[in-house]
């Protein structure tokens, strides 16, 4: 996983509530059995005006210039800003891939759905949440100014805009400290293979019905 | 010190170990795998050159990609093809009990586990699918999550995870007839909102869902999620032992006796608190129909499409100008009055036998509308379709003009061929009415099984009760 530290990038607003994750990786791109290559069919309902396949060149079908994403000014962009509920319904994590394909490193939403949020550490992609009047600001600025561009240090959990101003927002200690080493958790978490191992034992005492 | 909540009793019963800022490391009892969610964790696994912790706690499924019709000929599409044998030769390869496609136990993942009794009250419940949610009706702490934890859970058995908050929504007092444990869901989802359970395990409770069967219950968690919450979860009683027993995975003999008396403290104590509580009217409850393209976008069946221009909050305007925009329908519409192209009566949500009961009791005697295009029945697994088939059930449905199909996802998320084309209106039984759901354009009124059949046979929404 890349680590994540400092990052500076092209804001493209994306200007809905509820953005759930079929819409962020329609369920055809779903048969893949690969982590990588779902960039090019991000939003693709909304990203294209013709219905996708894998398989497809994508490169070649006709894009939707209604849609933000496809804006000329936002091309480029590696900051989303989003709406409320941000990446509700499924599991999938193909939503965050798609988003971290795409190019995306961060998504700053007032609220996000549990498990895509929780699937966004998982590749780096850093989901952050603002109270929602100042993500309504942020939007606003986003929209007046071609090439707005924000920072994110994620180390001293500030959301830098243009003008120099410092938001802060909340991480928990033990995400952030993943993000920012880029630490596989599977590892991490071997290193209690003890732990796991006598609460195993205990547990085959109590409820040995679980382990048959 | 206060009385605890069903969740705080199955969570703390498999912390095994907690970290200063509160992150556990959660023990999980089972994983429910399917090929959708699992190549890309099997592939790390082998990249790392891991084994899985603990394979006996696994039990595979393909379900999302399976044909509903043809079997015989196998997958045609080659993609699919390829997600489905990828899951099987990682089963052979790591030694996974999988129920293939031919096995009477293939099914939804959701449906296969409970009917095996692999799903036990008391829990931890896993899978690569939001609707884990379903299994919570056990008295389980269940829910879905991501390939990583997937990979997570076979190298290590386990979940790094925060407690979530404790929600309570009581759904006191009786349903009248004909309103169903779809209808009680769909208005809790349209009381709360899609966000509204975010952050959240939600315990259901109140003498409506005590009334309900298994069956019902698994309808009610199973849409957890689409009030955000990630797990749904019911106390054990007599229905829920009752269900269990005698299954696959159960226990058996000495061992069910102590797996019983441990059971029975599953519930929440009476001076637990929660963080928040709900409370809803059971006897207040209308059939529901939703009208756009959130699960909170939620009617009665005699109720109006919304007017965008009523509301005042900007964002929600918005959302409902688009949904009406999606979903071609106009405001102040009767949704009674809307007609459908489609009818789907299947998926993790409303496949099981009770599910088929209630819509076959409608269909049975009638003749699905001559403007439905097709109307099809999903049964949830092999064995929901034997059963049905020996109630005659599936007779009923082929004599009123469905399709009674093998079983699968299907067009719950028309993973398969089974989907909407654009502009359909389907009611379906299934739990997102999210755009391009059921196929790129195709518009998804959410229903329960019998207001699904009763749409068949009039053509248009309609009132179970007034049939």
């Amino acid at each position: 996983m890349d680590k994540f530290t400092v990052h500076q990038g092209l804001v493209v607003p994306l200007d809905r509530a509820n953005v759930d994750t079929d819409a962020i990786i329609p369920k055809q791109y779903l048969k893949s059995i690969k982590r990588t290559g779902f960039g090019p069919t991000l939003f693709d309902d909304w990203r294209y005006n013709e219905p996708g396949e894998p398989g497809m060149d994508h490169s070649k079908r006709s894009v939707n210039q209604h849609f933000v994403l496809n804006f000329p000014r936002y091309v480029g962009a590696s900051i989303l800003l989003a709406r409320e509920n941000f990446g509700c319904g499924s599991s999938r994590e193909h939503a965050v891939w798609a988003l971290d394909d795409y190019g995306i490193r961060a998504v700053i939403a007032p609220s996000f759905a549990d498990i895509f949020f929780n699937n966004s550490f998982k590749s780096g992609l850093l989901p952050i949440y603002l109270d929602a009047a100042t993500v309504d600001r942020l939007f606003k600025e986003v929209e007046a100014t071609t090439g707005y561009q924000l920072t994110i240090d994620l180390a001293a959990q500030q959301v830098i805009t243009p003008n120099g101003e410092k938001i802060a927002f909340e991480i928990d200690e033990f995400r952030k400290y993943c993000l920012v080493n880029g630490l596989d958790d599977i590892g991490l978490t071997l290193q209690h293979a003890n732990d796991i191992k006598a609460y195993e034992a205990k547990r085959q005492q109590s409820a040995p019905w679980l382990f048959n | 010190m206060a009385g605890k909540t069903l969740y705080d009793k199955v969570w703390d019963a498999h912390v095994v170990r907690q970290e200063a800022d509160g992150t556990c490391l959660l023990y999980i009892d089972r994983h429910l795998v399917h090929e959708v969610t699992s190549p890309q964790a099997f592939e790390g696994l082998k990249i790392a050159k891991r084994q899985p912790w603990r394979t006996a706690s696994m039990v595979a499924v393909p379900d999302h990609n399976i044909p509903t019709k043809d079997l015989d000929k196998g997958i045609t599409d080659p993609v699919s093809r390829l997600q489905v044998e990828t899951l099987h030769d990682n089963c052979r390869e790591f030694g996974v009990t999988e129920f293939n496609i031919g096995d009477p136990r293939q099914g939804i993942v959701h449906v296969m586990g409970p009917e095996q009794g692999a799903t036990l009250p008391g829990m931890t419940v896993v899978c690569g699918d939001s609707h884990t949610s379903t299994h919570g009706a056990f008295g389980a702490l269940a829910h879905g999550i991501g390939t990583s934890e997937v990979e997570h859970v076979m190298a290590t058995q386990c979940l790094i995870q925060k407690k979530m908050k404790n929600m309570r929504i009581n759904v006191n007092g009786k349903v009248g007839k004909g309103v169903t444990a779809k209808d009680i869901v769909l208005a809790i989802i349209g009381e709360i909102g899609t966000a509204g359970g975010t952050g959240y395990a939600i315990e259901f409770a109140g003498e409506a869902i005590r009334d309900l069967s298994m069956e019902g219950r698994m309808t009610v968690c199973n849409m957890a999620i689409e009030a955000g919450a990630r797990a749904g979860m019911i106390a054990v009683d007599d229905t829920t032992i009752e269900y269990v027993k005698g299954r696959p995975y159960a226990p058996k003999a000495e061992q069910w006796d102590a797996a019983v008396a441990n059971w029975r403290d599953l519930h929440s104590d009476a001076d637990a608190v929660f963080d928040a509580e709900i409370n809803l009217d059971a006897a207040s409850i209308q059939p529901q129909v939703t009208w756009g393209t959130s699960p909170e976008m939620v009617l009665a069946v005699d109720g109006l499409v919304p007017d965008p221009d009523q509301e005042s909050d900007v964002v929600k305007a918005n959302s409902i100008r688009a949904a009406l925009k999606y979903m071609g329908l106009t405001a102040n519409t009767p949704i009674n009055q809307v007609s459908i192209d489609k009818v789907f009566i299947g998926s993790c949500t409303n496949s099981r036998i009770e599910d088929l009961r209630a819509a076959a009791e409608v269909a049975k005697g009638r003749k699905v509308a001559g403007n439905i295009k097709l109307a099809l029945v999903v049964p949830g697994s092999g064995l929901v379709k034997q059963q049905a088939e020996r109630e005659g059930l599936d007779q009923i449905f082929r004599e009123a003009g469905f399709e009674w199909r093998e079983p699968g996802c299907s067009m719950c998320l028309a993973m398969n061929a089974d989907r909407l084309e654009p502009g359909e209106r389907c009611a379906s039984t299934s739990n997102r009415n999210f755009e391009g759901r059921q196929g790129q354009g195709g518009r998804t009124h959410l229903v329960s099984p019998a207001m699904a059949a009763a749409a068949a046979v009039t053509g248009h929404f309609t009132d179970v009760r007034q049939l």
